[in-house]
């Protein structure tokens, strides 16, 4: 299944894009995510465990990931 | 009882807030503002710009506006965060919490304060005299620098 992964902010600037389409298997976790794009172009600047948002509530590495969820990846936020 | 979170692009309105989280059984409203100083960790900031992962945020801060509300209350809780380029002085967050008596309302607005910095999907990109920017990481070092 293809994901669209949204990013923002400090990890939007270091990908060079506000969104990936990351390649899937089904049943495929949040953790399988985060090794599928720990290739891609910026992903030196995350941290060992990014923090991932499925469907606007934060994931754990184990949480599966199912297609047409909105999936993000989450920089240290900085509100207030 | 009146418990919401939400983002604007528009000035925080210490009084409007106060207003919106008033109620005739609440003897202590509390409005607490967080606003954009002069110098971070040194440097020079001359502007923030606020942005977000709208949709979740927004989410966020009515959890958190409830959440507080049942911990320390009964109270109205009103949570907003302004997003978008602001200057010195202006008010990128507002929080106004009523409650019946003073000890609870000064608790409760402390409480929704330190949980919108823990889990609110909000950052912030300072700008510095020299005409930098870097996006704040309170996590450790910055994460990137641009310009």
């Amino acid at each position: 299944m293809s994901v669209t992964l949204l990013l923002f902010a400090s990890y939007a600037d270091a990908f060079g894009t506000p969104s990936l389409s990351v390649e899937l298997p089904e049943q495929a976790t949040v953790a399988d995510l985060l090794t599928a794009i720990s290739g891609r172009s910026g992903a030196h600047v995350l941290p060992k465990a990014p923090l991932v948002a499925v469907n606007q509530r934060y994931a754990h590495p184990s949480t599966r990931i199912a297609s047409g969820d909105e999936v993000a990846l989450i920089p240290p936020v900085a509100g207030g | 009882m009146t418990a919401v979170g939400r983002l604007t692009n528009e000035p925080i309105d210490a009084s409007s807030l106060a207003v919106e989280a008033g109620s005739p059984s609440f003897g202590a409203i509390l409005v607490f503002l967080g606003v954009v100083r002069d110098i971070n960790d040194g440097r020079s900031v001359t502007a923030i710009d606020y942005s977000a992962y709208e949709a979740m945020a927004a989410i966020l801060l009515g959890d958190i506006a409830r959440e507080g509300a049942e911990r320390h209350g009964p109270a109205n809780v009103v949570i907003v965060h302004r997003l978008g380029e602001l200057g010195l002085q202006e008010a990128s967050v507002g929080i106004a919490v009523a409650n019946a008596h003073r000890d609870d309302a000064y608790q409760l607005s402390r409480w929704c304060i330190d949980e919108l910095k823990r889990r609110v999907p909000i950052w912030k990109r300072e700008h510095y005299t020299d005409g930098t920017r870097e996006w704040v990481d309170p996590t450790g070092a910055a994460v990137e620098a641009s310009r």
